[in-house]
């Protein structure tokens, strides 16, 4: 699995949980780029992305992710 | 990503929640449609939580441009003991799914013993029509503690039970439903099996307070929200996600939210009359293996022979037993109808032609029968779970009425538990009348044959041999008024709604008029069928009715004459002049917009533009209106 095709998972997983089907992210996106993620909206995401790559993410990993591309790097290690 | 706000997780995470707890609504999108028009069958059991979770937002979406805003509104307040914004958020598109359009609020994270019991004025303001207690197993503040004594053990479980009572009885403030979770087990056992028995063990205490709660829903103080049962069906492993309890605080797994949602909303659809009340199965591949006409009915697989015969010969014994919860059952089978009595009377099967209220047995289209079995026993198509082994039979029913429900019935030895798991016949209590229930369509069968028969109206009802119990509420009725009261959509003139807490208060009050009015005819007992309520306003000598429903099924019978009959007695007694009644309209009950004028000859007192409407009748020469019906 390359990182196109993590990414293009990515936003699959992403515009599904936020209904929001102009939705591209990259390396740097934050919470910030994106209006309704909240730290609620932030759980169903981290869920769906473990579902979405039958991973999951160890406690200090999802506390220490600074944006999308760290998690990228995360899946690609230990994806499916 | 990961703003200030959710960077804080694994610190001190259930601080940034709590401020999201309180009265958060999710914005909504509006736009594409490509879920409108499929049926959301993507929220029957078995759902894929993954998928509801991940697409929480356009399920909504869709379900509400579905519903168009119809849907019965409610409140609900959510008192949690861990994150329940999950919670809430897939109990919202499963009552969406049922009908009911919710809107939450949620207290700060696990503040809902505080919340509840000092109060807290947005949950004030909100005033629920349900309060939910979301507690379990990371709500006890204790462990397994060999060091205790056994009365020390007993003293912390006494404790923890009386922190329960002093929640509820301050949530009776509200005047509503309490649905209660009891524990799931714990995390683990430090004594291992022995923590089960032992009086210091934590299982132990968990056990010990789940039978406290069973008896405190068995006095009628809560409903119980099985959070036991529920984890063990999801596998209490991976129920107990500890990576969520600690980062988010959630009591389960994230995948298991939606299981708990679920069960939330089968107790919410049922409270408020959103049952489903018919099963209607299929004969060949459904109830026995085989098909009767061509394999004969010695050729059938059903009884103790083969394990296929057993899960067949289980399955109708699953169907008999839904008989005693209340709900009705039909046959819907492409069968010539000799063959299929010949196939309900196999010596080896349970089930009997004398179980079913209508046999339809026949080559006509099933969605037709359907249609036509709710017609002939005075049901909604939405009252119908379609049972039946061929997909393609599914298929064209849920096209053909959406309304209905048709589990995915796959291998026999899973119908029991798709069936079971859906909830669709979820009682909240079960009377005497819902023992009576299925026996009771039955026979409204025959009263439509019978009427069929009789030329004349007037010789019908005289032919039904009717006999009527009207009298104010008794204690061993009250149950039954409660549950009628609150589910009566149609004929209820006002659409109020009371708990069995208030109706007692009622029943005792010399400031009321209460009856209730029981109906027998020759085909049976229908059981109780009608309820009023009124006030008594001394100085106007007159008696103000807030409530006035009926049954449907014993519409045209004459029974509400019957009931105005005996208030006016009832009225008079008191020594009353004037009854005053009132209509208040909502979405359901335009059946009864003329009931006091055109069928009581009450007088138009006065009306507004949305509909309400005032009546008033002068009692001083009234005379009796009931012909049919002997007292």
């Amino acid at each position: 699995m390359n990182e196109k095709q993590i990414y293009e998972r990515l936003n699959e997983v992403f515009r599904d949980v936020f209904d929001d089907e102009d939705i591209t992210v990259n390396a740097d996106t934050t919470a910030d780029d994106i209006d309704d993620w909240d730290s609620i909206e932030h759980i169903n995401l981290v869920g769906a992305v473990e579902d979405e790559f039958g991973l999951r993410f160890k406690m200090g990993e999802v506390s220490g992710m600074k944006n999308v591309g760290e998690m990228v790097d995360i899946i690609m290690k230990r994806g499916k | 990503m990961i703003s200030d706000r959710t960077a804080a997780y694994g610190g001190s995470p259930f601080v940034q929640i709590s401020n999201f707890g309180n009265g958060r609504y999710v914005k909504q999108k509006t736009h594409g449609n490509d879920l409108l028009g499929e049926k959301m069958k993507e929220l029957e059991y078995p759902f894929d939580p993954q998928y509801i979770l991940k697409k929480r937002r356009a399920l909504k979406r869709a379900l509400i441009e579905q519903s168009g805003g119809s849907g019965l509104k409610k409140k609900i307040a959510v008192l949690g003991g861990s994150t329940t914004d999950d919670i809430v958020s897939m109990a919202e598109l499963f009552l969406l799914n049922h009908g009911i359009e919710a809107e939450f609020w949620q207290s700060e994270y696990n503040k809902f013993w505080e919340d509840g019991v000092f109060g807290n004025d947005e949950l004030e303001a909100f005033k629920p029509d349900i309060v939910y207690v979301c507690t379990s197993s990371v709500n006890l503040k204790f462990g397994s503690d060999p060091a205790l004594t056994e009365q020390q053990a007993d003293e912390r479980i006494d404790a923890e039970e009386q922190k329960y009572i002093t929640l509820w009885e301050k949530l009776t403030r509200f005047g509503c439903p309490i649905i209660q979770n009891n524990f799931d087990a714990p995390f683990y056992a430090l004594m291992g099996n022995m923590d089960s028995w032992d009086k210091r063990g934590l299982c132990y205490a968990a056990h010990e307070l789940n039978s406290r709660f069973a008896k405190h829903a068995r006095d009628g103080r809560i409903l119980l929200l099985d959070l036991e049962r529920t984890a063990a069906e999801y596998g209490l492993d991976r129920w107990h996600d500890r990576s969520y309890y600690y980062m988010y605080k959630y009591m389960c797994a994230r995948e298991a939210v939606p299981s708990v949602a679920y069960k939330l909303s089968l107790i919410v659809k049922s409270i408020f009359g959103k049952n489903r009340k018919l099963l209607a199965l299929d004969l060949d591949n459904t109830l026995w293996g085989g098909i009767v006409g061509d394999d004969g009915v010695e050729g059938l697989e059903i009884g103790q022979e083969t394990g296929v015969a057993q899960a067949y010969y289980e399955f109708q014994q699953y169907a008999r037993q839904l008989k005693s919860i209340g709900t009705v059952l039909t046959v819907c089978s492409k069968n010539e109808h000799e063959n299929a009595i010949a196939g309900l009377n196999h010596p080896e099967g349970v089930l009997r032609p004398d179980d079913f209220a209508l046999i339809k047995a026949n080559w006509e289209p099933k969605d037709k029968n359907l249609l036509e079995t709710v017609g002939q026993l005075d049901l909604t198509p939405a009252a119908i779970v379609f049972a039946d082994d061929n997909p393609a039979e599914r298929e064209i029913v849920r096209q053909t009425i959406p309304e209905a429900s048709v589990p995915e019935l796959s291998a026999p030895e899973d119908y029991i538990r798709t069936i079971s798991r859906g909830g669709h016949f979820e009682p909240i209590s079960i009377t005497a009348d819902d023992l009576a229930r299925a026996e009771m369509y039955r026979r409204n069968a025959k009263r439509a044959e019978l009427a069929a028969s009789v030329g004349d109206y007037g010789e019908y009802l005289k032919s039904l041999e009717m006999q009527a119990e009207i009298a104010p509420f008794k204690p061993m009725y009250i149950g039954r008024i409660t549950q009628l009261t609150n589910k009566s959509n149609q004929f209820n003139l006002t659409t109020r709604r009371f708990t069995q807490a208030e109706m007692e208060e009622r029943m005792e009050s010399d400031k009321y008029i209460t009856q209730y009015g029981k109906l027998t005819d020759k085909f049976g007992d229908n059981g109780i069928v009608s309820v009023i309520v009124g006030r008594i306003c001394p100085d106007a000598k007159e008696l103000f009715v807030s409530l006035w429903l009926m049954s449907c099924r014993v519409l045209k019978r004459d029974m509400e004459l019957a009931m105005l009959d005996g208030l006016v007695a009832q009225a008079k007694a008191k020594g009353l002049t004037k009854i005053v009644g009132e209509y208040i309209p909502s979405p359901k009950n335009k059946m009864v917009e003329r009931f006091y004028p055109d069928v009581l000859g009450f007088r138009l007192v006065i009306a507004d533009d949305d509909g309400l409407a005032k009546y008033e009748l002068d009692i001083s020469s009234y005379e009796n209106k009931n012909k049919y019906i002997k007292m």
